[in-house]
């Protein structure tokens, strides 16, 4: 967002003197940024930071409870901790949550979850680059092609996992086609593992075109040269793949695997329709939606759980797994100026104080 | 620089839509008593909520009420046809106090819940409601704390459907059924299905499994008594003859609308369902089983079984501006022709006795019998406030409990824990 990076060089300038390197904005041209700003920064306020802000203040109310004399409900009063403790620690009230309450099955929507985002994003990534290095070469009817692996990425995942819904229905065609290499048929929906997999596979089917699309940029980014030298110098596939293609889409592929972990964190929408849950596939996000119905101040308290969650994850994704979301594209900078060292440190700097600013407003 | 707004919108947009869903929650749900008595004398034109009319009831029930009562005429809002989305969508104009929502249709489970939140003006003296002739179980569902709080517009009791070509009589307990599932071999067929996936079908048919061995899922004061003998013997049978293939395998998958393919299919000897089932399994092009099936009531341990009670009520909002009005509209929706007209039109089960026995419905829908059968015996779900808890402790163990995850007295057990966790 340029509202963020913009402010960067506005408040360090704002603090003094110092020699602004970057792109030497005078004071009166700061001002001007701020002031241009200044609407995104309130729109934003009003959509983002004031939902969030109020959502972390109900979750520190109680639900409301039945008053036993006139059977109406009451409001709750100040809940303390003791939404999240209830999760975290799985407190109902004074004993441990037995089975068949929501605040059971917490930990079992964690793990699940976390089994998503990990199976999945491994085999789009091996899937979407082995996509996306077919897409890049040139061949006839290679137009055709790139559509033909978007199609499923521009389906409404909601009509995906309905569509998935009949494939894996006793008598759908998973089922046919398994039976045809001789295995018995399968409850995709219910079966503990068999449903677990049914999601993944939807899933790595809706968003491989998404990876491969995010690789393909990457890739058409790297100059045709290098794979000429290296044909010269007279490297193998493997080796021009691993000593070449790696390291230079590095940087986009990071980034995509960013994005595909975050929307997997949240997922809902397939599970939901998919397999509503049975088999133990209750997402994070469905266990909130689920708990909406049941208390909204325990479902906040919730909410914010996954928000610090998925929070973590990209914060560590930024810092370690170089997924340098704000670089440049190499492209832009690599004709402007050779020097490299100073202009990769100005980037970082600059990555830093953004994940440190977004990070800190949180 | 785009890529930074795509990260914070992925980063935060799904937390966020949460957040705005909560956030639009946060007022405060204490109505009370000083909204409902209000009003109890005031006319006007009233507003009436209803989920999706798939039949096109509403239209040409509106007219006839507007034709009768020109100065305080009805308007129709129809909400979605997905009842998680029909209640939502009351929670919160009930939250945001809208005299704009005088009366609304209210599933059965629901009710318990709204009167709880003081939503719902109690039909007690002013707005006190006969409900003569009405069947017995729909008006128990009606009422909270002693108090009715809606009236019964429609009803719903599920029937066993079997195979009259290869069952002459229909089975009366529920050994006489698990002892003609030979007759399913031969042929090739699954034995019996319900809805056991697990949704709020699951909870209904588990609840009837567990009544049926005599066991009650809450007392009279709405306490969970659910972890019995009696309730475990009722998941023992369905998870034993789960495990022995009597019940298909594929079952814990079925809704209404799998479980009804199957039978239509000619798959499967006996089907527990809904109503609904008999018109398109006697009138779908598709249906294998035309004039080859009939109902009976459901089987029990020693006689009839018991069925959960479906069905709709009609409610008069606690902030309506129109109450008197209101009140005059739900004696217009219980009436006998309205209920006739619902039946004839659009199959929903009248609440009122009588009509079970006119003679030219009978003839043409020749399951009425069996349906005021099945719905005078059936068993409301659990009257609670907490309902969406309840169901959630009733699906998850029974679920376990069918698959052998864990034995019935463990899943009665983790019940009763679960439903005491959520009403604490």
């Amino acid at each position: 967002m340029s509202a963020v990076t913009e402010s960067t060089p506005t408040s360090t300038q704002g603090t003094g003197p110092k020699p602004a390197k970057r792109k030497g904005l005078n004071h009166g041209q700061g001002r001007l940024g701020l002031l241009l700003v200044a609407p995104t920064l309130a729109f934003l306020a009003v959509i983002i930071i004031y939902p969030l802000l109020k959502a972390v203040q109900l979750s520190f109310q109680k639900d409301s409870g039945l008053d036993p004399a006139t059977g109406l409900f009451v409001e709750g009063g100040n809940a303390g901790f003791s939404n999240y403790t209830h999760w975290l620690l799985q407190q109902c009230g004074d004993t441990a949550c037995p089975p068949g309450t929501l605040g059971a099955q917490f930990y079992d929507a964690f793990w699940v979850t976390i089994f998503f985002t990990v199976v999945s994003v491994v085999i789009e990534v091996i899937l979407g680059m082995w996509f996306a290095m077919i897409m890049n070469r040139t061949f006839k009817g290679r137009g055709l092609v790139r559509a033909a692996i978007l199609v499923p990425w521009a389906i409404p995942t909601a009509v995906t996992a309905k569509l998935w819904y009949f494939i894996f229905a006793y008598d759908g065609i998973a089922n046919r086609l398994i039976g045809i290499v001789g295995i018995d048929p399968q409850l995709w929906t219910s079966d503990p593992w068999a449903a677990k997999f049914a999601i993944v596979i939807a899933d790595v089917w809706k968003t491989t075109p998404f990876m491969a699309l995010l690789i393909l940029a990457g890739l058409q980014l790297i100059p045709g040269d290098v794979y000429e030298a290296a044909q010269i110098d007279g490297a193998s596939k493997w080796q021009t793949f691993r000593q070449i293609t790696l390291p230079l889409v590095k940087t986009p592929l990071m980034v995509a695997v960013l994005f595909r972990t975050l929307d997997v964190l949240r997922i809902y929408d397939l599970p939901a329709i998919l397999t509503g849950g049975a088999g133990g596939t209750t997402s994070l996000s469905m266990l909130v939606i689920k708990q909406i119905r049941n208390g909204f101040h325990s479902a906040s308290a919730l909410s914010t759980i996954v928000f610090l969650l998925i929070a973590v994850v990209a914060f560590l994704f930024i810092r370690f797994g170089g997924a340098d979301v704000v670089q440049r594209p190499p492209s832009s900078k690599k004709p402007k100026k050779r020097r490299r060292d100073k202009d990769e440190n100005t980037d970082k700097a600059v990555s830093n104080a953004v994940t440190g600013q977004y990070f800190g407003a949180n | 620089m785009p890529l930074i707004t795509m990260r914070r919108t992925a980063a935060i947009s799904g937390v966020l839509a949460v957040a705005l869903t909560v956030a639009a929650c946060g007022s405060d749900s204490s109505g009370g008593d000083d909204a409902a008595q209000q009003g109890a004398d005031s006319r006007g034109p009233i507003t009436y909520v209803q989920g999706k009319d798939n039949s096109n009831l509403l239209g040409p029930m509106a007219e006839r009420w507007n034709a009768a009562h020109p100065d305080e005429k009805v308007t129709i809002k129809e909400q979605s046809d997905q009842a998680d989305q029909q209640h939502d969508d009351l929670v919160q104009h009930f939250q945001a106090k809208d005299a704009g929502y005088d009366v609304v249709s209210v599933d059965v489970v629901w009710t318990a819940e709204f009167a709880a939140k003081g939503w719902l003006t109690p039909l007690k003296d002013k707005f006190a409601l006969p409900t003569d002739g009405f069947l017995e179980p729909t008006v128990k569902a009606a009422t909270y704390n002693n108090t009715l709080y809606a009236a019964p517009t429609s009803s719903d009791g599920a029937m066993l459907y079997y195979r009259s070509d290869l069952v002459k009589t229909p089975p009366k307990t529920i050994d006489e059924m698990w002892s003609m599932c030979d007759i399913a071999k031969k042929n090739g067929m699954d034995c019996f299905a319900g809805q056991f996936a697990k949704y709020e079908g699951g909870t209904c048919n588990a609840t009837e499994w567990m009544n049926a061995y005599g066991a009650k899922v809450v007392d009279a004061q709405g306490k969970p008594t659910v972890d019995s003998p009696e309730a475990a013997a009722g998941l023992k049978a369905l998870a034993d003859h789960y495990k022995s293939g009597d019940i298909p395998k594929q079952a814990i998958t079925y809704q209404e609308e799998q479980s009804r393919a199957s039978f239509q299919d000619g798959k499967l000897l006996f089907l527990r369902n809904w109503p609904y089932v008999y018109n398109l399994a006697s009138t779908d092009a598709s249906s294998k089983v035309k004039g080859k099936f009939a109902v009976a009531p459901l089987p029990g341990v020693s006689g009839p079984g018991t069925s959960t009670l479906g069905g709709h009520m009609a409610a008069i909002s606690a902030y309506s501006d129109h109450k008197a009005t209101a009140l005059d509209f739900l004696k217009f929706l219980t009436s006998p022709e309205e209920q006739k007209t619902n039946m004839e039109k659009g199959s929903l089960a009248p609440v009122i006795e009588s009509i079970y026995t006119d003679a030219d419905l009978v003839k043409k829908y020749p399951y009425l019998p069996t349906l005021q059968e099945s719905i005078g015996n059936a068993v409301s779900r659990p009257v609670t406030p907490f309902y969406p808890a309840v169901t959630q402790a009733i699906q998850d163990n029974f679920f376990s409990a069918i698959q052998g995850q864990k034995t019935p007295e463990q899943a009665v057990k983790d019940m009763q824990a679960a439903m005491q966790a959520a009403g604490g």
